[in-house]
């Protein structure tokens, strides 16, 4: 089972500024989603409403056809483990934790819990409080996945985890989603690492939608340009520039849009090579400028 | 594995190609599902789904239904004769530019040429 999300025209606004930005959004159900944004970029918040951690006040938000909020039947399908970790609350123990995520999520498989936690060395019988940053990371990602919400969204929730946990994570998280297909949102802010994983990319920045494609497509829709600076600017000319770099005489123009085979042509006759770019340099491109 | 300058289904589909060229993969073999490919390279399952159906799509691999997706027969004529096309135009077009721009003489390419060609006869 997975969930739609639909979102319309959102619009959030804490005292001094708006947090989300007349959002307008469709995600289908059953893919591994990217959420991507600076801080203060309104990921959290766009993802406590889907939640139904906060109340939609402008716009809707519907989680397959319904609003999420005060909706019992949902809010059981829709999981968020915020980075901050309101599910890892210190003065609990790991136990109590499982003991209600099992009670909350009608899907919780206790195995796969037990399988985690041996995974990224959490001991069962320890307080939280005496948990390492990164355990807590990862008993906050274990609660993530054994939740088998069918709605699962991690929020920076590896952040505090180190580099193998992370690897093993990764790996986990895919052969699960493969197991058990359902609709995951990672927000992250270590691209590079999980691009591969995400189907779809959703960029927002000062609570606005800056873009939402396939991962490979979006990447494909950028192209850094090199070549003999004068060329490179003759062939740049009325497209999106998203940033420019010179070496001597040679030139690297970013631009943003769709190359037509004819342009690209030209281009190889010119001389100038045509190469996609990574997503990271994507985002930093189109998310740059003073930050929120 | 994979880089940045080509679309990463792209990337799969030529490294399945170049396994059957190489002889790694036979006519008729059974390749890896999309989901363990996925799961093998850590990339999301649609995306090496995509580069499996390029590869039938170019009659390259045929599926069975409930089965899997297989090396056709003729994949490896095929890919072969798309190089051998490709190999004057992608190799020695370019290797000839750069020797003008160098400034090696072609009569020079061409005794190396015949060098190599005589110590693979010999």
């Amino acid at each position: 089972m997975t969930l739609d999300i639909d979102i319309q025209n959102l619009t959030v606004r804490y005292p001094g500024v708006t947090a989300v930005d007349d959002l307008t959004l469709k995600l289908e159900g059953g893919k591994i989603y990217g959420l991507l944004g600076r801080n203060g970029s309104g990921k959290t918040t766009l993802l406590s409403l889907i939640a139904a951690f906060r109340r939609v006040t402008e716009g809707t938000v519907l989680v397959d056809g319904e609003a999420p909020f005060e909706n019992e039947r949902l809010t059981q399908q829709i999981c968020l483990v915020r980075e901050s970790g309101d599910i890892v609350v210190d003065g609990d123990s790991v136990k109590g934790i499982l003991r209600r995520s099992r009670r909350f999520r009608p899907q919780w498989d206790d195995e796969f819990a037990q399988r985690l936690l041996d995974l990224f060395q959490v001991p069962l019988d320890r307080g939280v409080a005496k948990l390492s940053r990164g355990q807590k990371s990862a008993l906050g990602i274990t609660v993530g996945l054994a939740s088998r919400a069918p709605l699962t969204m991690l929020d920076e929730s590896y952040l505090g985890m180190d580099a193998p946990s992370r690897y093993a994570f990764y790996d986990v998280l895919l052969e699960d989603y493969i197991e058990n297909p359902r609709t995951i949102i990672l927000s992250t802010h270590l691209i590079e690492e999980v691009a591969r994983l995400f189907e779809q990319v959703v960029i927002i920045d000062r609570g606005r939608l800056v873009a939402h494609d396939d991962t490979e497509s979006l990447r494909m829709r950028g192209a850094a340009v090199v070549g003999p600076a004068t060329a490179v600017d003759d062939f740049t000319t009325g497209m999106t520039v998203l940033g420019e770099q010179r070496l001597g005489g040679t030139k690297s123009v970013t631009v943003f849009g769709e190359i037509h085979p004819d342009a690209r042509a030209v281009a190889t006759d010119w001389g100038l090579e045509l190469s996609p770019v990574a997503l990271q340099d994507l985002f930093v491109h189109l998310t740059k400028g003073d930050p929120a | 594995m994979f880089d940045d300058r080509s679309p990463i289904y792209h990337q799969i589909a030529e490294a399945i190609k170049n396994d059957i060229l190489s002889g790694t993969l036979g006519a008729d073999e059974q390749v890896m599902s999309t989901n363990q490919y996925a799961t093998y390279y850590r990339i999301n399952p649609a995306t090496a789904a995509k580069g499996f159906q390029q590869l039938v799509d170019e009659g390259v691999l045929y599926k069975r239904r409930g089965i899997g997706m297989f090396v056709s027969p003729d994949a490896r004529d095929m890919l072969l004769s798309q190089r051998r096309d490709r190999f004057f135009a992608d190799v020695v077009e370019p290797m000839v530019a750069e020797a003008r721009v160098i400034g090696i003489p072609l009569d020079d390419v061409v005794a190396r040429i015949q060098t190599l060609k005589g110590r693979e006869s010999a």
